[in-house]
């Protein structure tokens, strides 16, 4: 929980890793990717405050120590969820596993929840397994990454038929949250690797489920809300929008802000740290301290404490099912409402 | 002869084609040299070593093409370099072949309607600064609709559009609307409002993608990096 002048905010990470990218770790003949990836990663690490800036070593495989410091006893952190992302193909035992996740999650089952993923291009071993995570970890979400390399298959959507019983799977199990990444990817090569239509697609198909875009479709924002304005149950994840922006250019982070308050609404919008790329400290403490720089903003919807509390914790604990503590709730009230505009002026298709 | 400065001016016309800027004014420009004999070396950089091969691959390519239009030019030699994807796209653009070449088996096609998707983008950002400029100065909604391509002023916004709509083979001689859909139809009066809404996300998209292009370049590369450009 984070205190500041009297406001108390629940404090629910929705998106929080527990990697090894050490060079032990790197699958022969893959190494120029693995460490291109995480090298990669390390870069956008510098768009935080310097004092937040890890040597790469560190960065490549960090202790639980480190971890449990970083979120838990200076970042504010009460629960957090883990998003795994496997990258077998790069990295031996997986860059960022659910077993990797769970050594840390049964240590603190009261505050870290582990997310599963599934792969259509696995099938029917691939349902199996998806069965068996979800009894082991309990799961209520999964992290989808459609980009990920795959025995010669360089991705997928979530269009594809194969994803589909998957989909039916997770309604079965009571899977209701799933993210998908739609950030910086590389795959396919000659296509626009952000395009959020997938999702559009299952949203509308299968409304048991909540989908929650993660990095909002960034660098392809206006995509991702003029799509989430069309789906009640499509939510934006804030990884890399507070951690790339808020710092570096603090300008352009109150114009995505602005937008995303207005397409999405602060109902609709989820606080990511996505360690270890970020600390949630600064994030945390950045996002209570903030508001628009100036009235040049001022046709943007208002950012109250209300919005703080819902996107720091409220609204990804209704989701996952999370007890806040009586103080840090909000009365019970209608959300702001997002704008419901049709984009077809801009998108052509009308 | 091609000097050092026509080289730079032809990769001036260059531009990412995603955030819709020049790739000198992006520093992605690391050198350029000019031989005695007239032979041209340039060497480009991205923000990350794994920025996406098809725009990689577009800029490289666009950049020799660019070179090689100028007049009594010899070899033209452009390297991208650090970047994961570097050897195929080197070996491609050098030979003048293309992106299938550069990555057999792995691409549907060429990317000619990537380039497009992304100029229509560019083309709405550009005209909603120009618009909102309008509107700041007093204009009403009336007045900008009826703007004609002879009234649009003469800054870099405004010509930007005008190159953008002839790739787009949307007419924009003198008597033409200022500000079109991206089908090239005029918008009206009535619609200006709410197409500002949704053409000021776009560039604000276009404009927080270049932020943290430029960011992650000063990171990469230790450059220094002034101020904000827009927003």
């Amino acid at each position: 929980m984070y205190e500041k002048d009297g406001e108390k905010y629940f404090v629910l990470d929705t998106h929080t890793h527990f990697w090894d990218a050490s060079p032990e770790n790197w699958v022969e003949g893959a190494e120029e990717y693995a460490k291109g990836w995480i090298e990669c990663f390390h870069a956008y690490q510098g768009l935080g405050p310097p004092d937040t800036h890890w040597p790469i070593e560190k960065f490549q495989k960090y202790s639980e120590e480190d971890f449990v410091r970083d979120m838990f006893e200076e970042g504010h952190v009460d629960v957090a969820i883990f998003q795994p992302t496997y990258l077998k193909s790069w990295y031996r035992n997986g860059f960022n596993t659910a077993q990797q996740d769970a050594t840390l999650a049964e240590k603190y089952p009261d505050r870290l929840i582990l997310n599963g993923r599934w792969d259509p291009r696995e099938g029917e071993a691939g349902l199996r397994q998806l069965e068996e995570d979800a009894k082991r970890y309990r799961l209520k979400g999964v992290k989808l990454y459609t980009a990920e390399w795959h025995n010669g298959s360089r991705g997928w959507t979530l269009k594809d038929d194969a994803a589909q019983p998957f989909f039916e799977k997770c309604i079965e199990l009571g899977i209701t949250n799933i993210h998908v990444h739609k950030g910086p990817t590389i795959w396919p090569l000659d296509k626009d690797a952000f395009d959020v239509s997938d999702v559009d697609r299952v949203a509308t198909d299968y409304q048991e489920l909540n989908f929650i875009v993660e990095h909002v479709g960034l660098p392809r924002i206006e995509d991702f809300c003029f799509m989430a304005t069309q789906e009640p149950n499509v939510y934006a994840g804030l990884a890399v929008v507070i951690g790339g922006l808020m710092h570096a250019r603090p300008r352009f982070f109150a114009k995505v802000m602005g937008e995303l308050l207005f397409w999405v609404g602060e109902d609709k919008m989820l606080f990511g740290a996505d360690y270890a790329i970020w600390e949630p400290k600064w994030q945390v403490e950045g996002l209570v301290d903030w508001n628009y720089p100036d009235d040049t903003f001022s046709d943007y919807p208002a950012f109250t404490n209300a919005s703080k509390k819902k996107i720091l914790g409220l609204n990804a604990a209704k989701l996952y099912g999370v007890e806040v503590p009586e103080e840090c709730r909000l009365p019970v009230e209608e959300g702001t409402p997002a704008a419901r505009e049709d984009a077809e002026l801009v998108e052509g298709r009308g | 002869m091609t000097d050092r400065a026509d080289v730079l001016g032809a990769l001036g016309t260059v531009y990412d084609p995603e955030l819709d800027e020049p790739i000198t004014s992006l520093r992605f420009v690391t050198s350029c040299d000019v031989s005695a004999a007239g032979d041209v070396d340039v060497r480009l950089r991205l923000p990350t070593p794994q920025c996406a091969p098809n725009f990689a691959y577009l800029m490289a390519a666009d950049a020799r093409d660019a070179v090689l239009r100028l007049p009594e030019v010899g070899t033209v030699t452009v390297v991208l370099e650090d970047h994961y994807t570097g050897d195929e796209i080197n070996a491609a653009v050098g030979r003048g072949g293309t992106f299938a070449d550069a990555f057999p088996g792995e691409t549907d096609g060429e990317l000619d309607a990537l380039r497009e998707l992304f100029r229509r983008k560019a083309l709405v950002a550009r005209q909603s600064r120009l618009c909102e400029r309008l509107l700041a100065g007093g204009a009403t909604v009336g007045d900008v609709a009826a703007r004609r391509v002879a009234d649009l002023p003469d800054n870099p916004d405004a010509r930007r559009c005008i190159e953008l709509r002839a790739h787009l083979d949307i007419r924009s001689d003198e008597d033409a609307p200022a500000f079109v859909l991206p089908g090239g139809e005029p918008i009206a009066a009535s619609d200006l409002r709410q197409w500002l809404r949704t053409a000021s996300l776009v560039r604000t998209s276009l404009e927080a993608n270049g932020g943290i292009c430029r960011s992650l370049l000063r990171v990469r590369y230790g450059i220094t990096d002034p101020e904000e450009v827009a927003a």
